[in-house]
């Protein structure tokens, strides 16, 4: 089994037994996909809401909208089936705790996943998003198993 | 003139900007040393113009628990200055200030995070007052806001309110040490990229 880095801005895909890790997520949200027949797991670590808003940015897998569509794309590619894929979420933190010095855009990036999984028919099956504290996330490719981990609130397996 | 994107600034430009670093943080540790009465030492300023990948892995590793202040500079200079204790560190300050030592960021009580805060709060003043004339302009500082988090989760914050104007990110970053090298502290002041070109007119940096 190997474990596969996800960077910031970055999407991955993989296959049993290997699993996707991504460290330290604030506001941003790990967004992972998986079919349990073919065994492949993706996951995006996105980092703002919508590419629309920052039209001359051409980097994907920056935005909830296109990065999830992108890694949709690359599941089928790599042998998921439409209609098979579900989803999980772990990430967007308010990082102040609502202090008013920043925009919500931890909120913001739930919620564009959430409308975007919703727009391409796959099911939101898990998810351990908001709040106020950073999460490293782990996602195995064998059984579709998340893993989330903080420094201060424990581990929870989803 | 404004830059756009921190891609493209230059060699010369980023020496300038790790001046502007020695300048906010000689202050800074002044008015630390001061405070506390104690001797503070500090290392010459390192700027990295980086992904936001490798910024957090140049400042330390992602997940350690680290405690960071954040304000939000406004005014002339937009961008952020971050303050980031590492446990030592923190402890060092409380045992200072208070007599109580063994702190542990992930048990620290009101009281701590006050000092943390106020301690915090001297700090970036003292280092934006000294940056603010040295280029002429009106700075603004928000209320700081103090998360005790993985390292990287505290770093997407300046990270995320960026990434709007591109992938890289400018650190001009300042480490502190108290008593012993082993106990440190790290100053990061991220400006944006559209407060950039003025600030480098300012200090005659060629654009």
């Amino acid at each position: 089994m190997s474990r596969i880095t996800v960077g910031i801005s970055d999407r991955k895909v993989c296959r049993a037994p290997d699993e996707l890790a991504t460290y330290a997520l604030g506001s941003c949200v790990a967004v992972c996909l998986w079919d349990s027949t073919a065994k492949v797991a993706g996951m995006a670590h996105i980092m703002l809401p919508n590419s629309e808003e920052i039209p001359n940015d051409n980097n994907v897998n920056k935005f909830a909208d296109t990065a999830i569509k992108r890694l949709y794309e690359d599941m089928l590619l790599s042998g998921a089936s439409k209609g098979g894929i579900i989803a999980k979420a772990a990430g967007g933190a308010n990082m102040l705790g609502g202090i008013g010095i920043l925009s919500n855009i931890g909120e913001r990036n739930a919620e564009a996943v959430t409308a975007q999984l919703k727009r391409l028919g796959i099911p939101l099956v898990a998810e351990d998003m908001g709040l106020n504290y950073g999460r490293t996330v782990y996602f195995r490719a064998e059984d579709g198993q998340m893993t989330v981990t903080s420094g201060l609130k424990g581990t929870k397996i989803i | 003139m404004s830059i756009k994107r921190y891609e493209q600034l230059s060699f010369e430009q980023i020496e300038v900007l790790r001046e502007i670093g020695n300048i906010g943080s000689g202050n800074a540790a002044t008015a630390l040393s001061s405070m506390l009465g104690i001797r503070v030492g500090m290392q010459l300023p390192q700027t990295a113009l980086a992904s936001f990948d490798r910024a957090i892995s140049l400042i330390g590793e992602p997940e350690r628990l680290t405690a960071g202040i954040i304000i939000r500079l406004s005014g002339d200079m937009s961008g952020m200055l971050l303050h980031l204790y590492e446990e030592p560190f923190a402890a060092a300050v409380i045992k200072k200030m208070t007599g109580r030592s063994g702190t542990k960021l992930n048990a620290l009580s009101q009281e701590d995070i006050s000092l943390l805060c106020e301690v915090g709060n001297i700090m970036s003043g003292s280092y934006i007052a000294a940056v603010a004339n040295m280029v002429g302009m009106k700075i603004e500082l928000s209320v700081p806001g103090l998360a005790v988090d993985m390292l990287g989760a505290i770093m997407s914050v300046p990270a995320v309110e960026l990434a709007a104007v591109g992938d890289t990110v400018l650190l001009i970053k300042e480490k502190f040490t108290i008593d012993t090298v082993e106990v440190n502290s790290q100053l990061l002041l991220i400006p944006s990229a559209q407060s950039l070109g003025v600030l480098l007119e300012r200090l005659g940096a060629e654009l």
